[in-house]
């Protein structure tokens, strides 16, 4: 299976470490992520509340470009993105009037849409197409002592999903559990960390912020797990804006399972950019692996 | 001094209102609402909402474009997902207010302190500028458009951000920028 990568556009700012981790752990297992050349923004939730069909089609440009440059699927990291790519799919397997306006589209800027292309998310392509077993055999630092929340946020599952359930999603348990780490089950696993109605809405937002926080410090949680730019960004950066909203302390670090699971393949924090995020996981990580 | 009406008027509906929810991708099954609620008990921000999405959707029904194109609810809604996971007769009020919103932002039928619009519309045009998203011209322009204090709003976390190597100075482009451009006139134009 040909993989074609991409890569968001927050790869190049907010999320730069989860970038990094990316490529680093794609590195390490050998799995072959070749950047789509010329990808486009996927449309997400603020260019498909001016227009939900123009959202769909910047998504289908995406398609109908790993299709062109013969990739099996699109491979793409960020929760949002594969949200949009899978709804573009979705709407042109399943829609004969939106194949039509999307072909339509297509051909109006001269590309062609067969609707060949899967589209996949980063977390199952590891997880499912690679493997733990396989991991495990490369895995050279457990990270025991650590106790995780893996949060999965809203879009990995909601509303359509090839590989992660609605309402449980648990792809990043069992991943984290074979790293050695503790799992802890919140019942905010799947809630929202309100995405980009932060940048409009903050104030509402900080609520479900700390609701998220809450319940893993509740739990006992070292810090949270992430498989989304926005839910990272979110917690992890508007954490300080949560406690002088509530008055609370909150200092747990927001990090990507990349992150994780490059450590337990022996690459080193800098090479995971987890010096990146608001809140530090140097304390814990010392604490638990001298890391 | 007149009472504030206790019913509607015939006169101030408009019933072509839910034809045009429906004509959006994922509104049509809007006819179909049992009213149970399950939309708005699934909803993390309904506490917050002046409509909550079962009231939305039989607005909706009911013609009131006035109010529902004035109503907070769908600059609130998250599109987290949950209620269109849940509905029983599987409408999608998550697309219900995508449409809300986009009609909102056409007939610019928003309240013009409300600066939601002004975001969506600045993405959308930044995105038509680069072919991808620049975080810190989609801010900057965002500020100078609505209130200035929430650029001051904004600056911490920007200088956060920047301090962090996270702010992506230089905007990625894409090469073939006119086909972006294409898709987004295409749309905007049609609505």
């Amino acid at each position: 299976m040909r993989y074609g990568y991409m890569p968001g556009c927050s790869s190049h700012a907010s999320s730069v470490d989860y970038e990094a981790s990316t490529k680093a752990v794609a590195k390490a297992l050998g799995i072959d992520l070749v950047e789509i050349e010329d990808w486009n923004c996927c449309g997400t939730a603020p260019i498909s509340s001016v227009n939900p069909e123009m959202a769909v089609a910047l998504s289908a440009r995406n398609l109908a470009l790993a299709e062109e440059q013969g990739f099996d699927a699109v491979v793409t990291a960020c929760a949002a993105c594969f949200n949009m790519l899978y709804k573009a799919w979705d709407n042109f397997a399943n829609n004969p009037g939106m194949r039509k306006q999307l072909e339509e589209a297509m051909s109006d800027i001269g590309r062609t849409l067969k609707g060949k292309a899967e589209v996949r998310h980063l977390l199952d392509i590891i997880v499912n197409d690679y493997g733990l077993e396989k991991i495990e055999q490369l895995v050279t630092k457990k990270l025991t002592g650590l106790k995780v929340v893996p949060y999965y946020g809203c879009l990995l599952g909601r509303p359509k999903s090839n590989f992660e359930d609605a309402e449980e999603p648990n792809s990043m348990d069992g991943l984290l559990a074979m790293l050695g780490t503790e799992v802890l089950d919140s019942d905010f696993k799947a809630r929202c960390c309100g995405s980009s109605t932060i940048f409009t809405k903050r104030s509402y937002m900080l609520r479900l912020l700390h609701d998220i926080l809450e319940d893993a410090q509740r739990l006992g949680g070292d810090m949270i797990v992430v498989a989304c730019p926005l839910c990272q960004m979110n917690l992890d950066a508007y954490q300080t804006n949560v406690n002088s909203a509530y008055g609370t302390s909150f200092n747990i670090p927001v990090v990507y399972f990349t992150q994780l699971l490059g450590l337990a393949l022996g690459l080193s924090p800098q090479q995971l950019a987890m010096d990146k995020a608001f809140v530090s996981s140097q304390k814990v990580l010392n604490r638990v692996s001298n890391l | 001094m007149s009472a504030p009406a206790e019913y509607l008027r015939e006169e101030e509906l408009d019933h072509n209102l839910i034809y045009e929810v429906a004509s959006f991708p994922g509104g049509h099954k809007i006819f179909s609402c049992q009213q149970c609620g399950s939309c708005s008990g699934s909803c993390d921000m309904a506490q917050d909402m002046d409509y909550t999405p079962r009231k939305m959707i039989e607005m909706i029904r009911a013609g009131m474009r006035k109010e529902v194109l004035g109503a907070n609810a769908q600059w609130l809604c998250t599109t987290c997902y949950y209620c269109t996971v849940r509905c029983p007769r599987g409408i999608e009020p998550t697309e219900v207010l995508y449409a809300v919103k986009s009609i909102g932002i056409r007939d610019r039928g928003v309240d013009p302190n409300n600066d939601s619009p002004k975001f969506y519309e600045t993405f959308c045009d930044t995105v038509h500028k680069f072919g991808r998203q620049h975080e810190p011209t989609l801010m900057a322009i965002y500020a100078f458009k609505g209130n200035p204090l929430r650029l001051m709003g904004f600056a911490p976390l920007g200088i956060g951000m920047l301090a962090k190597g996270k702010l992506g100075l230089a905007p990625s482009r894409v090469k073939n920028v006119d086909e972006v451009r294409k898709l987004i006139d295409r749309y905007r134009n049609k609505v």
